[in-house]
Parts: C-alpha cells; sequence; structure tokens
C-alpha cells in the first residue's frame, strides 16, 4: 500500500468505531511506525473517533464522523470531524486530579495527548468539532 | 466473536475473573459491568480481575474498572487487579490509576491480602 492520503466516513455509532481504528493504523503500518507507536495512533484515534460519536454527534446515525489520514513524508496527519455542538478543551476536567480519579469518564483526550505529538481542536466554520493529531515519524 | 471472555472461578471468599480479549467502548465494556453487577447481587465482593491475557484496553474500558471498583467499594468489598501488561499497568501510570487499585503479580499474594 503506498497511499497518501485517505478518508473514511463512519455512521456515529459505537459498532463502526473499530472498523474507523483499523483502517487508520493500516495506514499507520504502511508508513513504518514502530509497534508501540501504532499501538498510540491506535489509542488515539480510538479515542479521538469515540469522543466524536459519542460527545460530538451524540449517537445520531444520520450524523457521521469523517476521518482523514495523510501521509506528509515527515508525519503522520489525523483529522476527525463531527458535526455537533462543539466543546471547549479547557473545560474538561482534568481526569489526574484526585477529585475526578473515580469518574468512570473522562480520559481519553489525556491518552490523545499523551501518545501523539500534537493536539489540536478547532471548530469548523460549518458546524462540529475537528481534532487534528500529528504524529512524528 | 466475543470482544472480551470473562471466566470465572472461586478461591475460598474471592472471585476471580479471568478476562481474554479487549475491553474497549461498547461490548467490552459492558460484559465486564454486567458480570461485577451479577457478582455483587449474589453477594460476592471480593473480587479479584485477573487481566493477564488482556491485550488492550482503552478509556472507556479504564473507566469500566473505575466504575466496578466504585460499586464494589460501596458495597463494602474489594476488587483488586492481577497480572496486569506492561501496557495496562502504563495506561494507569498515565491516569494516576495505581494510586487507586490494590495490584499484584502474583496470584497467592492477591489471594492472601483478601484475608
Amino acid at each position: 500500500m503506498d497511499e497518501k492520503q485517505k478518508t473514511i466516513s463512519i455512521p456515529s455509532n459505537i459498532e463502526s468505531i473499530d472498523q474507523a481504528v483499523v483502517q487508520s493504523v493500516d495506514f499507520a503500518k504502511s508508513m513504518g511506525f514502530s509497534e508501540d507507536e501504532i499501538f498510540g495512533i491506535d489509542m488515539a484515534v480510538r479515542e479521538a473517533v469515540a469522543n466524536a460519536v459519542k460527545h460530538g454527534n451524540k449517537l445520531d446515525e444520520t450524523k457521521e464522523v469523517n476521518i482523514s489520514l495523510r501521509n506528509t513524508n515527515e508525519n503522520l496527519e489525523i483529522t476527525v470531524r463531527d458535526f455537533g455542538e462543539g466543546f471547549k478543551v479547557e473545560d474538561v476536567p482534568d481526569p489526574t486530579n484526585p477529585e475526578n480519579l473515580l469518574k468512570a469518564n473522562g480520559r481519553g483526550i489525556l491518552f490523545m495527548q499523551n501518545f501523539i505529538d500534537i493536539v489540536e481542536w478547532h471548530n469548523h466554520p460549518d458546524g462540529g468539532m475537528i481534532v487534528k493529531m500529528i504524529k512524528n515519524q | 466473536m466475543a470482544e472480551l471472555n470473562i471466566s470465572e472461578r472461586q478461591a475460598g471468599d474471592v472471585t476471580i475473573l479471568d478476562l481474554s480479549g479487549k475491553v474497549t467502548i461498547g461490548e467490552g465494556s459492558i460484559a465486564l459491568r454486567n458480570t461485577v453487577r451479577r457478582l455483587l447481587g449474589e453477594g460476592k465482593k471480593s473480587i479479584l480481575l485477573n487481566l493477564g491475557d488482556v491485550g488492550y484496553i482503552d478509556s472507556s474500558g479504564i473507566g469500566e474498572l473505575v466504575s466496578s471498583f466504585s460499586s464494589v467499594s460501596k458495597e463494602g468489598g474489594n476488587l483488586k487487579l492481577l497480572s496486569l501488561t506492561q501496557k495496562i499497568q502504563d495506561l494507569l501510570a498515565i491516569t494516576k490509576l495505581l494510586t487507586v487499585f490494590d495490584t499484584f503479580d502474583d496470584e497467592g499474594e492477591a489471594l492472601a491480602s483478601y484475608s
């Protein structure tokens, strides 16, 4: 496989998350990332897509989640877009604060930031949220 | 194919759940939740989760471990973890949950800790 770019669209249901992750991981593998890096990419894409499906599109299957992957030759650029109302990443409570340790949710962003070199959140001008993640090679 | 297989063993008062597969959003997390809920319903409050054959866990799976821990603690019981893979240990370190869970490498030691 020698693709430089790939786009994936999935409906907003839990069952489709794996499909997006598997295709993203295949793309990353074709770029020669190590096993540990692939683990991190798998984790980050899963968390970003799960957030888009659950919190962005609120499991509304009429709304898609769009994932784009780009091999820039220096890094892997991943964007995940939902069509929800958006959020401010700074409003998400720090899950490592003692008061939040026993909460069931809220650790996805922490994992994305831990495994990916650059993670940015933007509001799309036509609505929805875009997460852009860059993994250096 | 089930994402997560859970088999159950009893060692004295302690119920050991041997997990294998993936604890991720959806089926895997729900299977764990339902099993722990059922055990609590049966009055089994000493639970040891053997994660040695869990190849993958995401934030939802970690969240389920935390929820299970809280549910069991609320009932006056103890939920502890056995045989963490390096990856799971790393994830629990990142989330600072190693400070919350009692973890063991050795099953005998884990069982002894309940008495």
